[in-house]
């Protein structure tokens, strides 16, 4: 095999991490990203003379490589992340999609759409100021979202001299609170970005520490889960029906498979009508397959001929989520509007958008005490809270905590089109908690 | 096969979508939403590789039906004849219906004024958005990835765009889990990028993967070029060589299909997909940082364009 052949091979052989940065301000994150990037040699040539041209006529001397990710005149002129940004770099092991997103107090919603897709979240803590409520708020979120992977990278150990005890106090912190709110699986590792320690290479200024680097971790990591614990669930997005002379009668229920696997011969039930059927035959983008599993994009063939529509859900029969219209949820707020008692919205779920109306919001959270304020009346942007949403139709609709798929939905406003609020059914660490009125710091003070 | 699947997915369980697949099935996902969302969609096709990508895409995502979406090229008067001959033999072999946009139809109506540069490629915008307005299309697929430029990777899988085509960075909907909200107002339309996560190496890996068919100048070959701003530009009646730009014969071939008056050539030897996969692959530059001239003209070039409707 020559080298570029070979080359060729590995790159093919490769799959995908989706992953999310979080950090305060100041933490090093852009430094971070740009290290991931420049050390893997995704940023190319033009890229950075143009980065270098565009310090320069800013008068900065060294390259500033917050430009590289900063694509927005605004961004640029404030010298801050607004938006999330979304970058590919890859490694002859993995391919990656980044979610940058800001670490403005404000911009929980850009977190919560960072987390959304992520596999993993890396959460930076400056080593020197340790956990901080900013680090609550980031493990909190992605907590809530269900990252599978929590990265916690203690940065700027060559600011504490790389010692020992000063990471390891910061990861023994991070890790009881993290675990405590359900993070299933935390990776603490000293780093400075700056400097280039445990970021891509190895540091030789901690000896004293035998784990992966960042990079390392990210390649190897796990991508996909369990899918004989998973209920397996296709939302039906569009019906195939060619109608043409050699196939009068194809009919073909097409969608992303959300959870678990479908096997041909299967029986399976279509919801919220509950008619059942088998599966006749299962087509994999122009390949007949037996089994298929998430996320692959699937016709399914059914045995009989029964009405199924876009919106309906085609799940085993006997592993059916329960039906109900009436959903009780933990929501991110993302939208400048309002969400108020009594507002009436749409909801979508999965393929699936209903009319719907806020019934009561129970309780607002403070993410950075996890304390809860009952009966807020409304959420603001950035705001997370409990719902209690009165649908429609009934939905299909499966714990967040089971599957991210279709245990998320979003909250629209009818009359515009935003997108209010972002959705995850069933119980979270939000829900367990006893109500306690603690003094608002926006005014409770009656 | 069960109890493989009982263990942790590593990197190498027979469950884990290589990175391809994985891309694939979400692109064919979100086509599938368009068709199941909107009224009037519409895939901009230039012939290119991005676009090529997207329509093969689409048609998989369908089959055994056809394709429900037609076409649209906004044609600037100054492409590429072999890449106009492969626009219309797809066209017929799928038996799918095209819309174009001309840009010289604009010029000669004096809608449209020619810019002292010969630089066709930003006069696209307004035959781009009354086509849109006049077709009434609510969902209109573009081929752009966020990989190509630093304006784009803020761009949103569904990104809604005003009566006006405009785009607001600052007022973009949040894109949470694989949820897209394509609601808008009538005379408003959603631009749909299926490729978003898609970088110019998965491109080409995909293509090879899946033996799609390339207009010929994706591959080197010999071509009379000239140098203008530090591209080879290919000579001829749309405006070069001028002056003291002389013309030589080069090996070449093109990263990128766009406008001829504004798409450099890049000197190659690469005639096989797998001789140019190697080549990107090894390429020290961007695709539009080696091969197009209107990015190079401020710092927010392509964010300024995209503003006004350009896609």
């Amino acid at each position: 095999m020559s080298t570029s052949t070979k080359q060729l091979a590995d790159l093919s052989a490769t799959t995908l991490l989706r992953f999310a940065t979080a950090g305060s301000v100041d933490d090093g994150k852009s430094t971070l990203v740009g290290r991931l990037l420049h050390d893997s040699k995704s940023v190319l040539t033009d890229q950075l003379e143009a980065v270098e041209a565009a310090s320069l006529k800013r008068g900065q001397e060294a390259p500033d490589l917050a430009l590289l990710t900063d694509g927005l005149r605004a961004e640029r002129e404030q010298g801050i992340t607004i938006d999330v940004a979304y970058r590919y770099f890859a490694t002859a092991r993995r391919r990656f999609i980044l979610a940058d997103t800001p670490g403005h107090v404000q911009y929980t919603r850009n977190m919560v759409t960072g987390a959304s897709t992520a596999d993993l979240a890396v959460v930076l803590v400056d080593a020197r100021n340790g956990v901080i409520e900013q680090t609550r708020r980031h493990a909190a979120v992605a907590a809530l979202l269900r990252v599978p992977h929590v990265v916690l990278a203690v940065n700027k150990m060559d600011l504490v001299a790389y010692e020992e005890k000063v990471f390891a106090a910061i990861a023994e912190e991070f890790t009881a609170y993290a675990s405590e709110l359900g993070v299933p699986e935390i990776t603490a590792i000293p780093i400075s970005a700056l400097a280039g320690d445990n970021v891509v290479e190895p540091s030789a200024n901690m000896d004293w520490y035998g784990g992966p680097t960042v990079l390392e971790h990210l390649e190897t990591v796990p991508v996909s889960h369990d899918l004989t614990s998973c209920h397996a669930r296709l939302p039906v997005q569009y019906v195939i029906r060619p109608q043409t002379a050699e196939l009068p009668d194809y009919r073909g229920y097409a969608g992303q498979i959300a959870a678990g696997t479908f096997r041909v011969g299967e029986p399976v039930t279509v919801l919220p009508s509950g008619r059942t059927s088998t599966i006749a035959g299962i087509d994999l983008l122009g390949e007949s397959v037996d089994v298929a599993w998430t996320p692959q994009s699937v016709t399914l063939l059914l045995n009989d001929d029964i009405d199924i529509s876009r919106g309906d859900l085609i799940v085993p029969s006997g592993d059916a989520p329960p039906t109900t219209q009436d959903v009780e949820a933990t929501v991110c707020h993302v939208a400048d509007q309002p969400l108020t008692v009594g507002q009436r919205v749409l909801l979508k779920h999965t393929t699936r958008t209903v009319k719907a109306i806020v019934k009561e919001i129970p309780s607002r959270l403070t993410l950075d005490d996890l304390s809860q304020h009952p009966e807020p009346g409304q959420l603001v942007a950035n705001d997370i809270g409990q719902v209690l949403v009165r649908t429609a139709e009934p939905l299909a609709l499966d714990s967040y905590a089971h599957s991210r798929r279709t245990g998320s939905f979003l909250l629209i406003d009818p009359a515009d089109g935003t997108t209010l609020a972002a959705g995850m059914a069933g119980e979270s660490f939000a829900t367990h908690k006893t109500l306690t009125a603690v003094a608002d710091e926006e005014g409770w003070d009656f | 096969m069960t109890s493989a699947a009982t263990v942790t997915e590593g990197v190498d369980s027979p469950y884990a979508l290589s990175h391809l697949d994985a891309l694939e099935s979400e692109a064919v996902h979100i086509f599938r939403e368009v068709a199941g969302e909107f009224e009037r969609p519409v895939i901009l096709f230039s012939g290119g590789k991005d676009s090529i990508v997207m329509l093969h895409l689409a048609l998989k995502a369908f089959a055994p039906a056809a394709v429900p979406f037609s076409l649209l090229h906004v044609d600037t008067g100054h492409n590429f004849p072999e890449v106009l001959a492969y626009r219309d033999r797809v066209v017929a072999e799928h038996g799918l219906r095209l819309h174009v946009a001309s840009v010289q139809e604009y010029i000669d109506a004096g809608k449209l004024r020619e810019r002292p540069d010969g630089v066709r490629n930003p006069l696209q915008t307004l035959p781009l958005t009354e086509a849109i307005q006049q077709h009434r299309f609510d969902a209109v697929f573009g081929g752009g990835r966020r990989d190509e430029e630093k304006a784009r990777a803020k761009e949103r899988v569904f990104s809604l765009r005003d009566e006006f085509s405009q785009w607001d960075p600052r007022r973009q909907r949040p894109e949470l889990w694989q949820l897209y909200n394509g609601r808008h107002a009538p005379g408003e339309h959603v631009r749909v990028f299926p490729l978003s996560n898609w970088t110019e190496l998965d491109v080409w890996q995909y293509i090879a993967r899946e033996d799609i068919d390339l207009p010929g100048i994706y591959f080197a070959h010999e071509r009379e070029v000239f140098k203008r701003s530090g591209m080879w530009l290919t000579a001829g009646e749309w405006g070069g060589p001028k002056g003291s730009e002389s013309v030589e014969t080069r090996l070449v071939r093109y990263r990128t299909v766009g406008d001829m008056s504004c798409t450099g050539a890049v000197d190659s030897d690469a005639t096989t997909l797998d001789a140019v996969i190697t080549e990107i692959a090894a390429s020290r530059l961007t695709e539009r940082g080696a091969t197009r001239a209107d990015d190079k003209m401020s710092e927010a070039a392509m964010e300024d364009r995209k503003r006004e409707g350009y896609f």
